[in-house]
């Protein structure tokens, strides 16, 4: 390929432009700022094109585009040694030239600014309109699906409740146990230095059974299942899946959400369970190595001063928890539109949501239970 | 001409040079024989259509010569480069040199149509931001996509004008051979005619070579100068469509005289 090249000779009648070698999009950068260079100031303009070896639709549009900012400015432009096939391009292009092309930015001011905040605001109470109204539909099948309980999907329900209960034992064991482990080994270095280590059981007790069990689970099953849910159900959208089931007199309520729903209602109590007795356990244990406090005393003292309230407490709060993912993941699954990009944002709304409900939620049972005197 | 082959028509004497060059190109997925020594030349400026049943490969062909997948045996030349062990730095010219608008567009979602079409420019070129819109608002006028598409996304777009986005974007580096996937499928017939014209169109004014894979009749009458049908695991006839009703083999007679085929044909002699 040949060096595309432009040269302008100026003299009293007018300007000549000669455009030489290969005018081809991908070298078009090296001559570009020639092209934009050249004014003709009102002269006659003669554009030699003899030396082009050859154009694509790069080349004609800068040719093109001269040809018509010259026309524009009032001058005449004449296009000499054009090729047959060179011509024909040109005129082609020219004749495909947009008017306005491109995207307009959006306006960047005070007036936009504020404007868009009103509208984020209205939006998110929108969004919360919506989702109260998907909570009361939900709750409102769940309640059906119990009263005629044939209309349940079995299949599909122990296969959620194998997904996101049972292959999720591992990871929320080990959780647990890790979390007492922790708390045991920093009590300790507390407790040591005013001779309390015999409180360590108290404080691994009461703290795993009634806050921290339950809600870290219910934290890895945000983003474990929550994820999942809106992945899903998010991708069934974008392929018109739900709009299928829906002509063919199915209810995705129905078919999708309250598998997933109860399923994470039954499951997470019991994986929030076994996240406690891992906690205990791995409390004990770290108590017996760095405190000497042996397990059969870690249990003596844990009978005798931890009420079984504490787990109650601790477990009366998993259903809500269930409840509240379960709904904002599948709620944000159903506000998935057109493009796969849209699943992606929805999943990363649906587990933060859901985590930040959560905390929130057992702040409230918190300062319930605190009320209450419990 | 760099390597490419000239070769004498044996019917018009004239010179034609060979862009793509298939030889003995062999396809396998496990047990299952796709392509055997299949053979196929595809001439400068012609429109070759690419007909067969179900399952004969020829998605498969035009992925290999794209380079999306590595064929078991045989060599593949495009414009005299040979695309499967050629230079690393040959083969990536040649990937700038052709185009490829699959069946479904395959647009990026995430971009607008205008991004899409300037995405091969702004990675490689090193033109300026203005004139990249500018060849890329000219490639969606050419494709016949009016200004306001510009800045919608993939998904707010039709399945008609979804392929015609995808062939702009197809175009955006100007390329000398064009592949397409199904040009018409799924569009209605009013839809698939303008796009056959489009496409004969934009071939004629950029002196294009395309590389079309169809079940459209109609497109094989109206567009293409020559048909190559796959059967048998190879390239079974090519040559221009009034001697395929001479092939003497049940598929391609069914296919090519059936009444689908005899209406098609009116058509075309009436376009």
């Amino acid at each position: 390929m040949t060096k595309p090249t432009v040269t302008s000779d100026r003299n009293a009648e007018g300007v000549c432009i000669r455009i030489a070698g290969d005018l081809r999009t991908q070298s078009l950068d090296q001559i570009e700022g020639a092209f934009k260079s050249i004014s003709p100031d009102g002269k006659d303009v003669i554009v030699d094109l003899s030396g082009v070896q050859s154009m694509d639709t790069g080349g004609a549009w800068l040719v093109a585009d001269l040809e018509r900012r010259i026309d524009t400015s009032g001058a005449t432009v004449h296009l000499e040694g054009l090729q047959e096939a060179h011509a024909s391009l040109i005129e082609t292009v020219s004749k495909n030239i947009p008017e306005a092309v491109g995207e307009q930015a959006p306006p960047r001011g005070l007036v936009e600014t504020v404007a868009r905040v009103g509208e984020r605001t209205a939006g998110a109470w929108k969004d919360s309109v919506s989702i109260v109204g998907f909570l009361g539909l939900t709750l409102h099948r769940l309640v059906r699906t119990l009263i005629m309980p044939w209309r349940l999907r079995r299949a599909a329900l122990v296969s959620q409740m194998e997904q996101t209960g049972f292959k999720a034992l591992p990871i929320v064991s080990l959780m647990g146990f890790l979390i007492g482990v922790v708390l045991a080994f920093q009590g300790a270095t507390q407790l040591k230095q005013f001779g309390a280590e015999i409180f360590v059981v108290e404080l691994i007790s009461i703290s795993i059974l009634r806050e921290l069990g339950i809600l870290l689970t219910a934290i890895i099953v945000a983003g474990r299942s929550g994820s999942a849910f809106t992945a899903s159900i998010g991708s069934m959208k974008v392929q018109e899946e739900i709009d299928a089931m829906r002509t063919l007199g199915l209810d995705p309520i129905e078919v999708l959400v309250i598998p997933r729903v109860l399923a994470l209602l039954i499951m997470l109590p019991i994986l929030g369970f076994v996240a406690d007795i891992a906690g205990l356990v791995g409390g004990a244990l770290m108590s017996w190595i760095d405190l000497g406090v042996s397990p059969g005393m870690f249990l003596t003292r844990l009978k005798e001063n931890t009420d079984v309230w504490q787990l109650a407490i601790g477990l009366i709060k998993a259903p809500f928890f269930a409840l509240v993912i379960g709904v904002i993941a599948c709620w944000q699954a159903m506000q998935v539109k057109g493009s796969s990009e849209s699943v992606g944002q929805r999943t990363t709304a649906s587990v933060v949501q859901s985590i930040f409900m959560v905390i929130a939620i057992d702040a409230l049972f918190s300062i319930f239970f605190s009320e209450l005197g419990i | 001409m760099d390597g490419a082959t000239l070769q004498q028509d044996s019917q018009t004497g004239a010179q034609r040079e060979a862009v793509i060059k298939v030889r003995n190109l062999t396809n396998r997925f496990g047990p299952q024989v796709v392509h055997e020594n299949l053979n196929l030349d595809v001439w400068r400026g012609e429109v070759l259509g690419v007909v067969g049943g179900s399952g004969t490969g020829k998605s498969v062909l035009l992925r290999t010569i794209v380079g999306l997948n590595r064929p078991a045996a045989g060599s593949i030349e495009v414009l005299g480069v040979d695309v499967l062990d050629g230079p690393e730095d040959e083969r990536k010219r040649i990937e700038k040199s052709w185009g490829v608008a699959f069946q479904d567009g395959a647009l990026f979602s995430s971009l607008t149509v205008l991004q899409n079409v300037m995405a091969p420019l702004r990675e490689h070129t090193g033109i300026s931001e203005s004139l990249m819109q500018a060849l890329g608002g000219l490639k969606i006028s050419l494709v016949g996509l009016p200004q306001l598409s510009c800045s919608k996304f993939p998904s707010e777009l039709s399945g008609g004008m979804r392929k015609r986005a995808a062939l702009a974007r197809a175009l955006s580096l100007d390329p000398e051979i064009v592949f397409l996937d199904e040009p018409t499928a799924g569009l209605d017939p009013i839809g698939a005619a303008a796009y056959d014209d489009l496409i004969r169109e934009l071939q004629q004014a950029l002196g294009l070579t395309v590389f079309m894979v169809t079940h459209d009749l109609d497109s094989l009458y109206a567009i293409c100068d020559r048909i190559a049908v796959l059967a048998e695991k190879r390239v079974l006839v090519e040559g221009p469509i009034e001697e395929m009703t001479k092939v003497d083999h049940p598929w391609v007679q069914e296919y090519f005289t059936g009444p689908r085929a005899r209406a098609a044909q009116q058509k075309g002699q009436d376009r």
